[in-house]
């Protein structure tokens, strides 16, 4: 039960119970849907994006707890943020979820993100821990695509 | 499913079908022995695919030890041996559909290319544009999209029937589908996310009242029912191998002989043709004509053997055992609070089908997969059908007959500690 726990961590569990900034966003200027064709999990994250700085932004979908708390998570650390500073975020979450650990990735960095460090354990999850970062990046291109996870 | 309490519903079971003895099959199956985090594996996937039996497994390495030589060319002693080892297996899958004939029985890689075949070699033959195709709306992907691609293809118009709350095919507005212009049915036997078993042979009978042919999916009725396909009278009837017990990459069509004698082949290529010039090819007679390229030998004679294997068994055995097991699950399942069983016709067959309230699909089964519990999360290849219940998706334990009540006991056990994390 031990690396299940490591997963399925209480702030996970509770940004899954209640998800910041799940919502429809008033005057968002960015949108992008992400989906992902193995689970059906399905997403939507739009921005308000204001000389290049996260002014807003807010998700909507369905999914499982690790995708929901992921996206949750992914919002509250992102907000204010510049677009290279959400760039950096993108890599440094990226790395964490595929294991790569000996890399030069400090938790402090990462914040409350860390909590989805337990996720790289777990190969099927990597995806539904990602989705919400491949559809945020998505939106900040601004190309109005949908992602896919496959 | 209309049943008593679970326990009695075991009790009965011990009474009535002394016989079965699962503890003894499922030495049989060698993978079934090992731990998974630790835990005794408790492979509910079965609608995914079954495990092998052991005598496969050694039929298809013997085959490589001992026999491999290329099908249809026998000169020497080996191709000799092989193209008996390859046609005997089709003998035995005739008799295990009831077929008339050995040329109806085409080997294909599963369910998904005999439905291609017949979508793409009977659907361009005989549909034009204004024709309507009649599928359900509990098909899986590949009894769909096939379909899809064919009516693009010509002009065709694709018709669904519905079904209830319980997950039963409405077959009053099936009749309404039916008209002048219904060229094609193609109905699943027993639905891979509900586990419903449709009522088939009425199904065909309304199709054949218009002379329109149907195709049946069997992919998940096999395994679970003994199928008659001259008493079905259905057209054509498709399975896979590895999901009766037999190895991947083989399937089979049935279809009858006059309909594939008026079909073009589907591929070209080796083994298909009787004699090839640049100015004319002669096709091969059936079932060759369907089969370019050498196939899977292999396969083929695993196939044979898992229904060896069944046959010793009993298929209506089988049947009954899982019955049981279907009701004590239900029962089990359903006294869970937060569950909801999605899928509750009254005919089911091996799928329990089901959603926990406010958890995902997924954490369920990730948190299943540690108690050593394999089950399916996701669309099931069935989006329709998902959207149909309104839920992203589900959980699904599927059984066959080397499952056992204590099982069942482990998933549901396993349930509660899924409510337990998220609390």
């Amino acid at each position: 039960m031990s690396d299940l726990r490591e997963l399925y961590q209480e702030v996970i569990l509770d940004h899954n119970k209640r998800p910041r900034n799940f919502h429809k966003l008033e005057g968002a200027n960015r949108t992008a849907e992400g989906y992902n064709p193995l689970c059906g999990d399905q997403i939507t994250v739009s921005l308000r994006l204001e000389d290049d700085v996260i002014k807003d932004i807010s998700f909507q979908g369905s999914g499982c707890a690790i995708s929901k708390a992921s996206a949750s998570l992914m919002t509250t650390s992102v907000k204010g943020k510049t677009q290279a500073e959400a760039e950096v975020l993108f890599d440094r979450v990226h790395t964490m979820l595929t294991g790569e650990r000996d890399t030069t990735v400090d938790p402090h960095e990462l914040g409350k993100l860390a909590v989805l460090s337990g996720v790289c354990e777990f190969p099927a999850r990597v995806k539904c821990a990602s989705l919400a970062w491949h559809t945020l990046r998505a939106a900040l291109k601004g190309d109005g695509g949908a992602v896919l996870t496959e | 499913m209309r049943h008593s309490m679970y326990d009695s519903a075991v009790a009965k079971w011990d009474v009535r079908h002394p016989s079965f003895d699962v503890r003894r099959m499922r030495e049989d199956f060698p993978i079934l022995r090992q731990k998974v985090h630790d835990k005794p594996l408790v492979y509910l996937d079965n609608a995914a695919t079954t495990q092998k039996p052991r005598s496969v497994i050694d039929a298809t390495s013997r085959y490589y030890l001992a026999e491999n030589a290329n099908v249809h060319r026998g000169i020497h002693t080996l191709s000799e041996k092989a193209t008996q080892a390859y046609e005997d297996a089709r003998d035995t899958v005739r008799r295990f559909l009831n077929a008339r004939d050995t040329r109806e029985i085409v080997f294909v890689r599963g369910t998904t290319e005999a439905i291609n075949l017949v979508a793409q070699s009977y659907g361009r033959t005989f549909l034009t544009a204004g024709d309507e195709i009649v599928i359900s709306a509990m098909e899986h992907h590949s009894n769909i999209v096939p379909w899809q691609m064919l009516c693009e293809q010509m002009g065709a118009r694709l018709r669904v029937i519905p079904f209830n709350y319980d997950g039963e095919l409405l077959l009053d507005e099936y009749e309404k589908l039916l008209n002048e212009r219904t060229k094609f049915v193609s109905v699943v036997h027993v639905s891979n996310a509900l586990g419903t078993i449709n009522p088939i042979k009425q199904i065909i009978e309304m199709a054949h009242r218009r002379n329109v042919p149907v195709l049946v999916d069997g992919a998940q009725a096999v395994a679970h029912m003994t199928v008659d396909v001259q008493e079905l009278e259905c057209d054509f009837y498709a399975f896979s191998g590895h999901k009766l017990f037999g190895p991947t990459g083989i399937g089979i069509l049935y279809g009858k002989a006059d309909l594939l004698e008026r079909m073009p082949p589907y591929q070209g290529g080796g083994d298909m043709i009787s004699a090839v010039t640049f100015e004319k090819t002669h096709y091969n007679t059936l079932p060759y004509k369907f089969e370019a390229g050498t196939p899977d030998i292999a396969g083929v004679i695993g196939l044979g053997v898992a229904i060896d294997y069944l046959s010793e068994i009993g298929l209506d055995a089988i049947t009954a055992y899982e019955h049981e097991l279907l009701a004590y699950a239900t029962d089990a399942l359903s006294a869970i609070k937060g569950v909801r069983i999605i899928g509750t016709a009254r005919e089911k067959a091996g799928v329990l089908s089901f959603v926990l309230d406010g958890i995902h699909a997924h954490d369920i089964g990730t948190i299943l997969d540690h108690e050593g519990i394999a089950i399916r999360a996701g669309h099931h290849c069935a989006m329709p059908v998902m959207q149909r219940f309104g839920v992203p998706a589900t959980a699904r334990a599927s059984l066959a007959f080397y499952n056992t009540k204590e099982e069942v006991d482990a998933l549901i056990r396993a349930i509660h500690k899924v409510i337990e994390v998220f609390g």
